[in-house]
């Protein structure tokens, strides 16, 4: 069976669900090996098997947490020549499609970044994206050495098959500081009572009709076990942080539901959010191009519509 | 100081783009404009040119047929001194590591002590090429930034990265990538315009860089597109004008869908 290394993103050790979608879509491609970057591999061991990784590489050493990027990049280009893997599966964040391209530029390789799903074909992995905002999905190969393939959350779901992994400590020659960026400092991105809006399989999303106070969407949030997503107009206002923005420069979201209240509906936000299995709108503006996609829509005051939403979900769970 | 900006000449992302039979962006069915993301990475240089005085050179690179031009004549409207334009029918069909290649030899040419670019282009979208032109320059990439600055040789910025958001700082010379959060781009005035029309724009192509053609377009592509389709459009389910009942019609929704 190949080997398929596959980049773990985590917080100190506590795995996020992303990399078990990565480990299950490896398994289709041969035997995953997960590589684990910086310290807390011990508590991570344990999940990374039950999702099928059957080795461990770890490399904890202080470069990893103080320079941006070109750690994980010289890690990786030095496993992949140890392992002879066959694949290279990362995540979709800036850190990971930025490693992933420095990594297939020194091995030579053919990259594919923000995969939807990722198939065995005849000369390799074959990948599937959505382009052009979404309008279009595209299917493709890498056609020149290791293919180097960084994959968006929410791909597939994550199925357990569990293993005992071998863990192997690795060391790797680090690239000379001077071409490094240097991190001073680190905030771990808070992770609430709430779902993450990438992983989240319900997002509920406010844009400039809530005009300044969002706990309208978050009560419709919490009834559902949702998400909560906003517009670029609403981050810009400053209604909400920006890591919760849906869109083209923000994030793209693939839930099985969501519902966007009060946002209009330029390219910039449905680039983010339409491939949604169940689209909801509610808007007071009829003529709002969101409609367009909705299966659901409702033409009202979202203040009214979304508090009556509220009450009858507990009345139908009560 | 020396900043080179680069630029994308994109089809319009408000247009309905598409592909051509072999899988290649279609460029002719729809009007092209400079990237909206790169406006902002050109407003930093700017910004940087108007605190350090005369001594800082701006100039815009674009790599991509003739009317790339004009993305490179709406940056020079907003400000800056001069711009390449590196144009050979070689290069078409290039994917990420060919264009960053013609990039980074033209960058070396002209030299440079900092390269600015937007965070991804609004067409393909894939947000590396910063990346790959750093390693191919050997420099610090501070890529993906807001907030930032350039002082006594550093370039600093806020970078909001996969699990945790950033501070980081590199050596120049150095490339950088800011986000659509690093200031509202300036809008070009009359008087940029009329300027504009007599900044030097140089013309290139491969044997100018000394890139060998197997190396870019679509001979030197890593990667092979086996299909295109367009997503079905969704069907336009039931609009209701809220009469009171929009609430609980939406939980009766949700609930038939098995949300609730």
């Amino acid at each position: 069976m190949p080997e398929i290394l596959v980049l773990v993103d985590h917080t100190d050790g506590a795995v996020h669900k992303p990399t078990l979608e990565l480990l299950t879509l490896a398994r289709r491609l041969g035997e995953p090996s997960a590589v684990f970057l910086g310290p807390g591999a011990d508590s991570a061991t344990e999940v990374l098997g039950r999702y099928g990784a059957h080795k461990v590489y770890v490399v904890d050493a202080p470069e990893v947490g103080e320079h941006l990027v070109t750690p994980a990049v010289d890690a990786l280009t030095q496993l992949a020549g140890r392992t002879g893997a066959a694949a290279l599966l990362l995540p979709s964040g800036p850190d990971g499609k930025e490693t992933a391209a420095r990594v297939a530029l020194r091995l030579g390789s053919g990259l594919i970044t923000d995969a939807v799903d990722v198939v065995p074909g005849p000369d390799g992995p074959v990948t599937e994206q959505s382009v052009f905002a979404a309008t279009y999905q595209v299917t493709a190969h890498v056609t020149r050495g290791v293919p180097v393939i960084t994959v968006k959350p929410n791909a597939t779901a994550p199925e357990p098959a569990p293993v005992t992994p071998l863990v192997e400590k690795q060391d790797v020659a680090f690239g000379p500081a001077s071409a490094a960026v240097r991190v001073l400092a680190r905030t771990p991105r808070e992770r609430g009572d709430r779902p993450e809006l990438t992983e989240a399989d319900i997002v509920v999303s406010g844009g400039r009709g809530v005009n300044g106070d969002f706990t309208v969407i978050e009560r419709v949030a919490d009834a559902l076990g949702a998400a909560v997503g906003a517009s670029r107009a609403a981050v810009d206002s400053g209604w909400y942080p920006h890591r919760h923005q849906v869109g083209q420069t923000g994030a793209q979201v693939s839930p099985q539901l969501y519902l966007a209240a009060g946002i209009s509906g330029a390219i910039q936000h449905r680039a983010g959010m339409q491939t949604s299995k169940t689209i909801v709108v509610v808007n007071k503006d009829a003529d709002a191009p969101l409609f367009e996609l909705a299966d659901h829509g409702v033409v009202g005051d979202l203040f009214e519509v979304l508090p009556q939403l509220v009450e009858e979900i507990r009345r139908r769970r009560s | 100081m020396k900043i080179v900006v680069c630029v994308k000449h994109v089809p319009d992302a408000a247009a309905d783009r598409t592909f051509t039979e072999d899988g290649s962006t279609d460029r002719a069915s729809v009007d092209s404009l400079l990237s909206e993301l790169d406006e902002y990475a050109i407003e930093q240089a700017l910004r940087i040119a108007e605190a350090d005085g005369a001594d800082t050179e701006i100039s815009y690179l674009t790599v991509g047929p003739d009317d790339a031009r004009d993305a490179l004549r709406k940056a020079l409207a907003m400000g800056g001194d001069s711009a390449i334009h590196v144009s050979d029918e070689g290069i078409e069909g290039s994917d990420a590591f060919g264009t960053s290649l013609v990039l980074a030899r033209a960058i070396e040419r002209h030299g440079f002590d900092l390269v600015l670019c937007g965070m991804a282009s609004t067409d393909g979208a894939m947000g590396v090429v910063p990346a790959m032109l750093a390693e191919r320059l050997g420099v610090p990439a501070v890529t993906h930034v807001e907030g930032l600055t350039v002082d006594d040789g550093t370039v600093s910025g806020r970078r909001e990265g996969d699990g945790a958001t950033v501070s980081v700082q590199g050596t120049l010379p150095a490339v950088v990538s800011v986000t659509d959060r690093s200031g509202d781009a300036r809008y070009p005035s009359f008087k940029g315009i009329m300027a504009a029309k007599r900044k030097p724009v140089e013309t290139l192509d491969l044997a100018d860089l000394g890139v060998d053609p197997a190396q870019v377009g679509r001979s030197g592509a890593r990667s092979a597109v086996d299909t295109t389709a367009r997503r079905p459009p969704r069907t336009k389910g039931e609009i209701v004008v809220d009469d009171g009942a929009g609430g609980a019609g939406l939980a009766a929704f949700l609930t038939a869908r098995k949300f609730i």
